[in-house]
């Protein structure tokens, strides 16, 4: 059909028009959901030390395992301290732990991608040893790190980007292998430009979009995969306020006091669905095509 | 409709003032505006047209399958058989598709279902409309199998469309549309896709179908060699309106309005131009007995190996154009890839400056690369559509060297001379119709200053009248510069206006090779014979 | 799989931490240690102790405990029933609620059931295992006390039982599967909507189901498939978790607890256990395509 041949432009135009960028992201509403659920907790991050209400660490024994009150907001665990102030201090290590995890991964699998879907004597190499991360389970790979370097917060980082960069690999690679049969690419190639400026200015540049609205997703994943870690005892020190230690620790009270899960385990799903959601929302702004895949 | 044939019988089809709205943010209002015409049993009418001149619009709400949250039926009549399309039930218009109308598509291979056998795609037209045994239903769709030449019927029941020639795929589109003798036929660019010869043989079983049968047909194209084989009556449609229509003959011959003259001029014909020798010139390329050779392994390790070029051996001097024709597959591309070195050769020579460029390393190609640039066939992909066109054009110079100011003065000359404002330079390509991409696909290579430019089929993507300005500029620069041009092209009509000499490739081989006019009127290789047979509309010569 | 043994034997070797150390004890007197190591095999040369093992591999010997003495691959074997019993549990029911409900979702694009679809889906995404057990748990044991808390019964004690206790679990690991399984049927089957064989389909005369049931769905299949099997990698983790939070003594179970003491010759062994079993799902996913799709072959 006519139709056909005038909407890639038009996605282009889209793309282009750098000045409406911000109007056309906040137009969609899932950005705008998303934005805000994420702004709320990064906030939260962000002014823990204004927001709590009782030192965190602090243990008031005459007060365990109580309910939700006006003292203590969210109630307090076994030791009597206050969930509310920890929790609020846990949107910290999240917030850290997926930022840093989506940087690492998104920049370490895109120079990988790039390099492998670009120089085809590397791509078998390269390729061979993400398929090999690949076969193992991330969260084994992330537990089995973690026992053998310890925890901290920067070993949890590390144990978590790892099983993330192969799918990032695959998704640059993806992009680059078919950009480079691409006719501008070739005619690049005949004007004499050299890979490296090739790789910058014709490659790279269709990669961004599909990269942030990854990137997004790994966040999210991140933050998922933290908890699960602190959850089961391998992931940041104990005595980390952390949304998975703090619901660890209620694991085994549960039945007289689920406030101990309940609260963080609620925050975390909130700031998980926000960056979801934003990335939902960037991927059907920013690049229409990728709208097809996950 | 002055032109209207006296015939006893009733039309198949009546279209009356169709109107179709296009979405708000179109440049125009309507795809198709005031459209009328008719169908008669027996009959082909041709609709021709531009790309955006609505003719596949028109094809479509027939059958009533526009896609109706873009495109808004907003006033007329269709009428097929007296029936109305136009505000029929979802569940009638079911009923009349395939029993009273059918429809064949530009592209077979992905108009068929790739995961379901052949002969099901078939049978189902019977399944969903008729009420038939099993073993009926599989007799009628061997039937219509031997009805349009389809060998070997029981095996090919059970294939699926990519094992299949693009031919044979068009044949069962065109047997699935049979199916419940339609009363009206719609085929809508069915020969685009599809090689010469096998565009042929396609267009004279859709003749045997309308001779044999009583149906209409209403055949949407692009192509006046086509209109010129086929069609009775022709209708020429521009910017969703009707600006001519008539009897073949009176259409193509004398025709009324303006715009149907410039289009009928701008088809190249198929007598070549008689074009001034120019002996004596230097060679500015050759090559000897290029070859490509293609290897693949499957999965279990049995290799095979294609050639994919072979015994290649040309000369182009400098100002002359070697034209290459021949069908998808004949390796026509991979010759022009090899030039360019986008790829490289298995074996075999290019010469080029006294430098045998086959040979050397990517590293020491480099500084002679500028030599030789390429233009390739799809204008939208040809430019990185995140680059200005000014830095697109001054790239392949600076890469070599040459200042900002310096590079961004010969943009501006180019622009110039490829027939584009200077302005263009800090516009991005979008901004820039497929005829004006492929302008600035022309500057970009020149900037390099090549003595040999590769032109990868740099028309085919192009409406006629476009093609025409295109081909006008390449001729233009080739004198002033001085050019060494190789021309590819499926294309004989192209092919036969621009070249000066011609290569016939088939299975990787040049199979004749020689002045453009020698070939044309006297070919000698039974290949290059069956080819020019099977130009469409060469008993019509245009201009 | 040779990458993965190699990658998984230098990862456990080359990281800091001495294995000797940990099991002889705090306590423990240099000569102790020393003694241990050479027990274990430690004080060969990196590639001999590389080549003993993959020795020991190759005849199915995946060594023995460091805490409990036994062999591994008797400590799997042991563990094995319940985790494969919520896997594949979880993962039948995603498939025969989500790939329907994708269906939908496609067929009625832009409506509301679409839309509300499409929200469970992005909140299933979202939801963390363990904090949706703990919700199940909650409000359908404790609270409505239809299914007990934890636990689990093997198929051999009844059927019943075995069901009975499996539920919640299912339903709470498979929640993250609908999701994906949902998304990626919607996205295939509205990009197939938009191939020219469904317009063909159309100008057939074929109404709306036959077009999803005979030309949609077929089509879609193949990335279908590719996400279930996307999906088992995911499926492991969650089960780690899910175990741990419904008390099931798995594989899940035990690779915590190998992690905790620092068992290992334990973690070493699951490891490959799951990643043999993630390569040979690969295989398996690569024949069904090869059956749905006639144009991929071998």
């Amino acid at each position: 059909m006519t139709l056909k041949p005038e909407t890639y432009p038009a996605i282009l135009a889209k793309l282009k028009g750098l000045t409406t960028w911000p109007a056309l992201l906040i137009s969609n509403s899932s950005v705008a959901i998303g934005g805000f659920l994420l702004l709320f907790v990064a906030i939260t991050a962000l002014l823990a030390p204004v927001l709590f209400t009782v030192e965190p660490t602090s243990m008031h024994p005459i007060d365990r395992l109580k309910g939700p009150s006006s003292g203590f907001w969210f109630g307090t665990d076994m030791y009597g301290r206050d969930i509310y102030s920890r929790t609020v201090f846990g949107c910290r290590i999240s917030l850290a732990v997926g930022f840093s995890v989506a940087v690492l991964s998104v920049s370490i699998g895109l120079v990988v991608g790039l390099v492998a879907g670009y120089f085809r004597w590397l791509d078998a190499i390269v390729m061979r040893i993400m398929d090999g991360i690949m076969a193992i389970p991330g969260i084994l790979l992330a537990i089995a790190m973690l026992a053998l370097a310890g925890a901290s917060l920067k070993t949890v980082i590390l144990a978590i980007t790892i099983p993330e960069i192969p799918r990032v690999v695959r998704l640059v690679r993806g992009i680059v292998l078919g950009l480079r049969e691409e006719p501008y690419v070739e005619s690049a190639i005949s004007l004499g430009t050299r890979t490296p400026k090739i790789l910058i200015r014709h490659i790279l540049p269709n990669i961004v979009a599909p990269l942030i609205v990854q990137g997004t997703y790994v966040c999210a994943s991140a933050m998922i995969l933290e908890a699960i870690l602190s959850f089961l005892g391998a992931g940041v020190p104990p005595e980390t306020p952390s949304w998975g230690n703090i619901m660890a620790e209620g694991k085994s009270y549960f039945q007289i006091a689920p406030w101990i899960i309940f609260f963080p385990g609620l925050y975390l799903a909130l700031t998980v669905l926000g960056v979801n959601v934003l990335g939902d929302g960037l991927r059907d702004t920013l690049d229409p095509r990728l709208a097809k895949q996950l | 409709m002055e032109t209207q044939p006296v015939t006893p019988r009733e039309p198949v089809l009546i279209i009356k003032d169709l109107a179709v709205r296009l979405p708000d943010s179109a440049e125009r209002i309507h795809a198709v505006n005031q459209v009328s015409l008719e169908v008669f049993p027996k009959e082909i009418l041709c609709v021709v047209g531009e790309s955006g001149s609505g003719k596949s619009v028109t094809a479509h709400s027939v059958m009533g399958l526009l896609p109706e949250n873009q495109l808004k039926t907003e006033a007329g009549s269709i009428s097929v058989l007296g029936e109305p399309i136009i505000g029929a039930s979802p569940k009638r218009l079911r009923q009349l598709r395939g029993n009273r109308m059918a429809m064949i598509f530009q592209e077979p291979m992905t108009a068929l279902n790739p995961v379901m056998p052949l002969g099901r795609q078939i049978e189902e037209v019977l399944t969903e409309h008729r009420d038939m045994s099993s073993h009926d239903r599989k007799n009628r769709v061997y039937e219509l199998m031997d009805a349009v030449n389809l060998p070997d019927n029981k095996n090919l029941f059970r294939s699926y469309p990519h094992e299949i020639s693009g031919g044979q795929r068009q044949r069962v589109m065109i047997a699935l549309a049979l199916a419940l003798e339609p009363a009206l036929l719609i085929a809508d660019e069915p020969t685009t896709a599809l090689d010469v010869t096998t565009q042929q043989q396609i267009l004279n079983l859709i003749k045997d179908i309308q001779k044999n049968r009583d149906t209409g047909v209403l055949f949407i194209t692009h192509d006046f060699g086509v209109v010129a084989e086929i069609a009775d009556r022709v209708i020429v449609m521009k910017d969703g309106i009707i600006v001519e229509q008539g009897k073949t003959e009176n259409v193509l011959g004398h025709p009324k309005d303006d715009y149907t003259a410039m289009l009928i001029d701008a088809v190249p014909s198929l007598i070549p131009k008689s074009r001034p020798a120019n002996p004596g010139k230097e060679i500015a390329i050759s090559t000897k007995s290029l070859e490509k050779i293609y290897k693949t392994k499957s999965l279990f390790g049995r290799r095979r190996t294609v050639k994919a070029a072979d015994d290649i051996s040309f000369d182009i001097r400098r100002g002359e154009t070697l034209g290459i024709v021949g069908e998808s597959g004949s390796g026509k591309s991979t010759v022009a890839r090899c030039i360019a070195r986008l790829i490289n050769p298995t074996a075999g020579e290019i010469r080029v400056n006294n430098t045998n460029i086959a040979e050397i390393s990517e590293r020491a190609y480099r500084p002679l690369r500028k030599h030789i640039q390429i233009v390739f066939q799809d204008p939208y992909r040809s430019l990185n559509p995140r680059q200005t066109v000014g830095r697109a054009i001054a790239e392949g110079p600076m890469n070599y060297g040459l200042g900002r100011a310096e590079a961004s003065e010969r943009t501006r000359t180019l622009l110039k001379l490829v027939g584009l404002d200077t302005d263009a330079m800090s516009r991005y390509p979008h901004q820039f119709s497929g005829g004006q991409r492929q302008r600035i696909c022309i500057a970009r290579a020149l900037a390099m200053e090549p003595d040999v430019l590769v032109a990868d089929e740099p028309v085919s993507a192009l409406d006629v009248s476009v093609q025409a300005q295109v081909l006008e500029l390449l001729k233009t620069l080739q004198s002033k510069l001085d050019l060494a041009i190789l021309f590819i092209t499926h294309d004989l009509r192209v092919a036969a206006q621009v070249s000066d000499n011609i290569a016939v490739m088939y299975h990787g081989k040049i199979v004749e090779h020689g002045p453009t006019k020698t070939i044309f009127e006297n070919p000698k290789h039974e290949y290059t014979k069956r080819l020019f047979n099977a130009a469409p509309g060469k008993m019509w010569d245009f201009n | 799989m040779g990458i993965v043994a190699l990658f998984v034997f230098l990862l456990l070797h080359l990281s800091p931490g001495d294995p000797a150390t940990i099991i002889a004890g705090d306590y423990a007197s240099p000569a102790d240690i020393a003694r241990i190591r050479a027990q274990l095999g430690l004080d060969q040369p990196l590639h001999i102790q590389f080549t003993t093992w993959l020795m020991q591999l190759s005849r199915g010997d995946l060594g023995v405990s460091i805490f409990s003495n036994l062999p591994v691959s008797q400590l799997i074997l042991q563990r094995v029933e319940p985790t494969l019993s919520l896997a594949l549990t979880t993962l039948i029911f995603a498939i025969v609620v989500a790939i329907p409900l994708g269906i939908l979702a496609a067929w009625k694009a832009g409506s509301w059931v679409d839309r509300t679809v499409m929200a469970f889906s992005v909140l299933g995404f979202s939801t963390p295992v363990f904090v949706l057990g703990y919700a199940l748990i909650y409000i359908f044991a404790l609270q409505l006390g239809l299914f007990p808390v934890q636990g689990f019964v093997s198929i051999t004690d009844g059927i019943i039982p075995f069901l009975h206790r499996l539920v919640l679990p299912s339903i709470t690991l498979s929640v993250i599967f609908i999701a994906l399984f949902a998304r990626i049927t919607r996205a295939s089957i509205l990009e197939i909507l938009n191939e020219d064989y469904i317009r063909t389909a159309k100008s057939k005369g074929l109404g709306e189901r036959s077009i999803l049931a005979r030309h949609a769905l077929p089509n879609a299949a193949v990335p279908i498939v590719t996400v279930i099997g996307i999906g088992f990698a995911l499926l492991i983790g969650g089960v780690v978790v899910t175990e741990s939070v419904y008390n099931i003594p798995g594989l899940g179970r035990l690779t915590v607890d190998a992690v905790l003491r620092r068992d290992y010759p334990v973690i070493q062994g699951i490891i490959l256990v799951f990643s043999g079993l993630y390569v040979l799902i690969n295989l398996i996913i690569d024949l069904l395509y090869v059956a749905l799709d006639p144009r991929i072959r071998f």
